[in-house]
């Protein structure tokens, strides 16, 4: 009788491991499909920036991104604050990296550009005067990020209004600043250097092209939920 | 007798402004020549960003550097606290960014390479053990920025001591922690990009094909008076 108690009793503690190992295990990130071919966003956006940026730049942020909420998990077992402290700037950038390209590919289409139409155009309207002075607010304060960055078009939840923003580095729109990210412009110069060199300014005015109206939209009724 | 006091003042008046505008104004910053063609680092560093990284992005810097220093003037003459620390940004990243180039040009040469010599490699090896784990050091630290920015040797006067730092964006080494920057590695994209792509290490890697040792060596000379 006792040994089966001491089986039964073994045999649940292995139990109860594997089910803390499958409840503490993660689904790792991966990388996105784009919806569309790499030169389809051509002339606005060469196909060598786009091969390189979504399968060397955008995958080793989801690579670096698993390795480092791996050590984090490690980290938070062990209740070690210290380490956990040290591996935030990884999981800001690789994380905030991953978040922020993953949305851009959503944000772009072969088909964009042109205006936006209803909620998102009224809301354009009444929050910026008019689309154009939207345009011209968000390349400006796009171009003049400092460095590497992204410019945002954000919707503040407390307003209901819509918000131009711009993040350094992969620092992600709404973990920083609150706002949910509706369309964002991606500034890191291998977003556009070997098409346009130096000149910022003529990346920026070519993408409004490529702009996926739609998913911005869609980006808009979600957040307002 | 009285009128030719009064144009006697009136002429000393008049002289006295001269004076104070020329003390008042700046020699603006120009663009240093480099010392080789833009040719003359290949295979390390092409051509083609040499040209873009001094004609286009450091005479950029220095334009702005000057204009932004024209504009601080005015608003020290007024004492107005404000629009000074508003400019602060500006004159940071210009200045900054004038200042790293200028160093980085002269830390460059196509008859660079291989190791420093006498009291620099004397120093080497007595902060870091030895020249290749100056190297490795300094590498890992350049290549890990993330961002823009740049890897430094510098030279802690306090210590007399050689450091190896990290900067963002263009901070400039002296102004931000204090160190006399000896060498630096400019690991913005545009420093390599359109030769190495992604692969920031590839290029760290070969830069050091063609450091001017002797350079740094003056500039650590320089540093210890």
């Amino acid at each position: 009788m006792l040994c089966r108690v001491g089986q039964i009793r073994r045999c649940a503690a292995s139990l109860n491991q594997s089910i803390n190992q499958i409840a503490a295990s993660r689904q790792k990130h991966t990388l996105p499909d784009l919806a569309y071919d790499y030169g389809a966003l051509e002339p606005h956006v060469s196909a060598e920036i786009m091969q390189l940026h979504h399968s060397k730049h955008h995958a080793t942020y989801v690579n670096n991104l698993n390795v480092t909420e791996e050590k984090y998990q490690e980290a938070l077992a062990k209740g070690d604050v210290t380490a956990q402290v040290s591996l935030q700037p990884a999981l800001k950038f690789n994380g905030g990296g991953h978040i922020n390209h993953t949305i851009f590919w959503t944000n772009l289409s072969p088909n964009g550009g042109g205006e936006p139409q209803g909620e998102l155009m009224e809301a354009i309207k009444r929050d910026f005067g008019s689309f154009q002075k939207m345009k011209e607010k968000m390349s400006t304060a796009t171009v003049a990020v400092q460095g590497s960055g992204w410019g945002w078009l954000g919707y503040e939840k407390d307003s209901g209004r819509l918000r131009i923003a711009a993040c350094a580095n992969q620092d992600p729109l709404q973990g920083t600043t609150g706002l949910i990210p509706l369309l964002g412009i991606d500034v890191w110069e291998h977003a556009y250097y070997l098409q346009y060199k130096n000149v910022r300014p003529d990346y920026v005015k070519a993408i409004w092209n490529i702009i996926n109206w739609e998913n911005v939209n869609e980006r808009l009724q979600m957040a307002r939920k």
